[in-house]
């Protein structure tokens, strides 16, 4: 019971760290990013490979996260220029692309194989319950995050994103250079997401095109919403409250008499109906402000 | 300081503004008039690189502006505020307020950790500067609220403060006195005439308050289908004959 446990929290733990990297970007900024998950494939896959070719962990780690936000960097310049939803359109776009990139360059990725026997931190030095060592890493990498985003966001950094995700008029009017501050938090956001994929990589043992599917993208979109868009603490609360829900519902499943395909769609129509509800009674989210969304325009 | 030569700039089969030319010297107040549709705010955002005009130049302060982005243009000293009024809804009356400085060291995002301690100083300095702007304005004690929660006439007030936080060196002013109750008019009527009078900031002000406008102006521009049909201080203005057709009809 306890090891299944740690299971949901480590899950949980490494969709927070996901999930904050789309709060800046969308809760802060007002991107509509769709592609998240891209950013986070591009992390795992650079991690594993880098370890199988006998690079240490840390600069294997880095070097997703680099990569992750340089690729945020790279599809931002073109697209941000445009109108929002633009943005939507090419990242779900981009993410498909890398997503069938991994399938199918199979010299590289070993396609639908994927990769599995690559080393994680520590592992030789932990003696015990390995997953447990992993948590512990997560929640302080999760952490630092944390610490570090509410740093920023409160920030005069912080301020002229919100102020993008207001009415970016203001900021160019002021002499702020718009363009330069949403790939400064498409960058940051997706070199996050990069980290999450290390960290999920390792967790996972074994990682495959499959892990990456679009729908982990909207998982993501779920947690900030439900915790409240533009809330760190929120995306915590959110990620621990879908995490718990997935796997209660796998725990229920030996006590209903329907077969796991079932429970499987019965759950998505659940998490639907959930926000369906949340959005008639509480459309802040969970830790949203009132008033914030009284004022939208 | 500004000079505008023949601006064109075409929405569609429109010509909002048709071979415009306005110039406006160092440390006084131009006033821009004219009926709805007469270009006033399209020539705003073109100056203002909101814009790409299709024709002519801008120059300000020596150098031609017309193919910088809007925000380089702010950078310049040469800030705008809007027609219809943007406060940032969902940060609080400070924020905003606290957003305008321009070249603020914690807006790079490394020096919120290299120079925590000179952004922390900064950050002090533009709240002590944003307090005294907001009381002037009369809107200290709604500080803590959110933008979005003022009134029209607070928002107008707010972003005429917000603007003011960026020292800019010219202001252009889309009808800063609309929706304001008229004891706060008179008061920012003394106050952009004390900006102009001890910072030498210079001023060119959209406003339909015919009154006001006339006692605010050095100069007036009256605008009428994209163009300037005529100019002059506020008593040839007013006694042009042009104008009277045009704009101000029987008054």
């Amino acid at each position: 019971m306890i090891e299944y446990i740690i299971t949901v929290l480590l899950i949980a733990a490494i969709y927070a760290i996901f999930a904050l990297g789309l709060n800046l970007e969308w809760g802060f900024t007002g991107l509509i990013n769709f592609g998240h998950v891209a950013f986070m494939a591009i992390g795992a896959y650079t991690t594993a490979l880098l370890c199988f070719s006998g690079v240490p962990l840390l600069p294997s780690v880095i070097a997703g996260m680099v990569l992750a936000g340089l690729c945020g960097g790279l599809l931002g310049i073109p697209t941000l220029k445009l109108r929002e939803d633009y943005l939507a359109i090419v990242t779900i776009g981009f993410a498909e692309i890398i997503r069938f990139l991994l399938l199918n360059e199979e010299w590289l990725t070993r396609g639908p194989m994927g990769l599995h026997g690559y080393s994680r931190p520590f592992e030789e030095l932990i003696p015990g319950d390995y997953n447990f060592f992993l948590l512990l890493f997560v929640l302080v990498v999760l952490v630092v995050c944390f610490l570090m985003l509410e740093k920023l966001i409160k920030s005069p950094w912080g301020r002229v994103l919100k102020s993008i995700r207001e009415d970016e008029d203001v900021p160019a009017s002021l002499g702020k250079n718009v363009f330069s501050y949403k790939i400064q938090s498409l960058v940051l956001g997706s070199t996050i997401a990069g980290l999450a994929g290390s960290l999920l990589a390792f967790y996972l043992q074994y990682i495959n095109p499959r892990n990456f599917m679009p729908m982990e993208t909207f998982y993501a979109w779920i947690v900030v919403v439900l915790g409240g868009s533009g809330n760190n603490k929120g995306t915590l609360l959110g990620a621990v409250i879908l995490w718990s829900f997935f796997s209660g519902t796998r725990f229920a499943q030996g006590y209903v008499p329907i077969s796991p395909t079932q429970m499987g769609a019965l759950r998505i129509m659940f998490i639907g109906l959930l926000l369906i509800i949340l959005m008639m009674f509480k459309p802040e989210g969970l830790l949203g402000k009132k008033e914030e969304l009284t004022l939208m325009k | 300081m500004l000079s505008v030569q023949d601006i064109d700039k075409s929405f569609g089969g429109i010509k909002a503004v048709n071979g415009c030319s306005i110039n406006v010297e160092e440390g006084t107040i131009a006033g821009v008039i004219g009926p709805n549709g007469a270009g006033k705010t399209t020539l705003f955002n073109v100056i203002s690189g909101f814009e790409k005009p299709d024709n002519g130049s801008i120059i300000f302060k020596g150098e031609n502006i017309q193919n910088l982005t809007s925000f380089s243009i702010s950078r310049k000293g040469l800030i705008r505020t809007f027609q219809i009024t943007k406060a940032l809804t969902r940060l609080t009356v400070e924020e905003n307020m606290m957003l305008a400085p321009q070249f603020q060291h914690g807006e790079m995002i490394w020096n919120v950790w290299l120079r925590h301690i000179e952004v922390k100083r900064q950050e002090k300095e533009n709240r002590d500067k944003a307090i005294s702007l907001l009381e002037f304005f009369g809107l200290l004690p709604l500080k803590d609220e959110y933008a979005g929660a003022l009134s029209g006439g607070q928002k107008k007030l707010l972003e005429m403060a917000r603007v003011l936080m960026a020292d800019p060196e010219m202001l252009l002013l889309d009808e800063p006195f609309s929706g304001v109750n008229p004891t706060l008019a008179k008061k920012l009527l003394i106050h952009i005439r004390e900006l102009r009078d001890n910072n030498g900031m210079t001023f060119l002000i959209i406003e339909h308050d015919m009154p006001m406008i006339m006692q605010l102006s050095d100069f007036i521009y009256v605008l009428s289908k994209g163009k300037v049909i005529a100019s002059g201080t506020p008593e040839e203005v007013r006694s042009d004959k042009r104008v009277l057709d045009a704009y101000l009809g029987g008054v």
